[in-house]
């Protein structure tokens, strides 16, 4: 699949998921045990995503580099109640530093 | 239908002034966006095609993450639309005071993100609602735009993303979306839940498809959640499921 077809599908994909809920009736989802997964699906999925981005290596490799200590870095300061800027930014140094220090 | 009480000047102005200042801070969140998009191999028309089109910023990031990453098309979908279903639960709220139709429907529902919901639902008065989400979604909409473009020429001008360490600040954008989603002891366990099955099938499986298996994690721990509240056990600590 082109980048181009995977922008736009996901696009039109977003757009469908968020103009359901203005027409579908409320009843049909309001189930407690689906609300209750549904407002637990984010957390899993970026926990899920934390992961990947922090481990993944190439052919499926878990690799322990720099970004785990720019993850590290970014829990500490969102521990400390830093805004989300100065995570973003201080993810990327952490980073960056290391490898100019020589550390992949 | 009920005669709706009229807005006071100095609340209405209090509820503009909240919906433009998350505008603002959301809209910075965009420069970031731009640069990881870039840096993940998208043009800038790609990049700003997501923020205009998709606008929902998790996503956006995941979406770009994945096909970074070297992700097939179809994960970085999946995964981007998983993302993206709360946004449709987020609308079964919003359509409940909002009452808008035809092209302004279409509208609103472009506009349904976690700080227009937030801010709308967060005001007592139903016109105040109705102010709190236009004016916060729009507020996003423009800001989110403006410096995703920022962001996306700056990443383009800067070479090697992994020099400045882009990579890891996806990471590091990721766990600012997901911290205030572990204030809960339900979000504490599907995160970690979650973690484990992705850190265990990234060698099994190709790149994208840990992320949607880790997706398992909240059905499991919503599942049992909910087993827990419907024999009138106490929960965790504040593991009311809240969106």
């Amino acid at each position: 699949m082109n980048t181009w077809t995977t922008v736009l599908v996901a696009c039109l994909f977003a757009f469908l998921l968020k103009f359901s809920g203005y027409v579908v009736p409320a009843r049909l989802l309001e189930g407690p045990r689906v609300s209750r997964i549904s407002a637990l699906l984010p957390a899993a999925l970026l926990s899920g995503l934390i992961v990947t981005q922090t481990f993944a290596g190439d052919a499926g490799r878990i690799v322990l580099d720099a970004r785990l200590a720019a993850v590290a870095v970014a829990g500490i300061l969102l521990w400390r109640k830093a805004n989300f800027l100065v995570v973003v930014g201080a993810a990327a140094a952490t980073a960056a530093l290391l490898r100019l220090a020589g550390w992949s | 239908m009920t005669v709706e009480a009229e807005l006071s000047e100095g609340r209405r102005k209090e509820v503009v002034r909240q919906g433009i200042s998350v505008g603002v801070a959301t809209g910075l969140y965009g420069v970031s966006f731009g640069a990881l998009s870039v840096a993940s191999g998208l043009t800038v028309l790609q990049t700003q095609a997501l923020s205009l089109l998709m606008f929902t910023g998790g996503s956006q990031f995941a979406l770009v993450g994945i096909l970074g990453a070297g992700g097939s098309g179809t994960s970085a979908i999946a995964t981007a639309s998983l993302l993206g279903i709360r946004n449709g639960l987020y609308a079964l709220q919003v359509s409940q005071f909002l009452g808008a139709h035809g092209p302004k429907r279409l509208l609103a529902a472009h506009l349904t993100i976690d700080e227009s919901t937030a801010v709308g639902i967060g005001q007592q008065e139903p016109r105040a609602q109705r102010i709190g989400f236009w004016v916060t979604g729009l507020a996003v909409l423009i800001g989110w735009n403006l410096m995703t473009f920022v962001g996306a020429l700056a990443g383009n001008a800067l070479g090697d993303p992994k020099t400045w360490g882009l990579d890891a600040a996806a990471a590091g954008a990721f766990c600012a979306l997901l911290w205030p989603r572990l204030s809960t002891g339900d979000g504490r366990a599907a995160a970690v839940l979650a973690a484990f099955i992705a850190l265990l099938t990234i060698p099994l499986v190709p790149a994208g498809i840990p992320v949607i298996l880790a997706a398992v994690a909240a059905v499991i721990i919503g599942w049992i959640a909910h087993g827990r509240h419907e024999r009138g056990e106490p929960g965790l600590p504040g593991s009311d499921p809240t969106p």
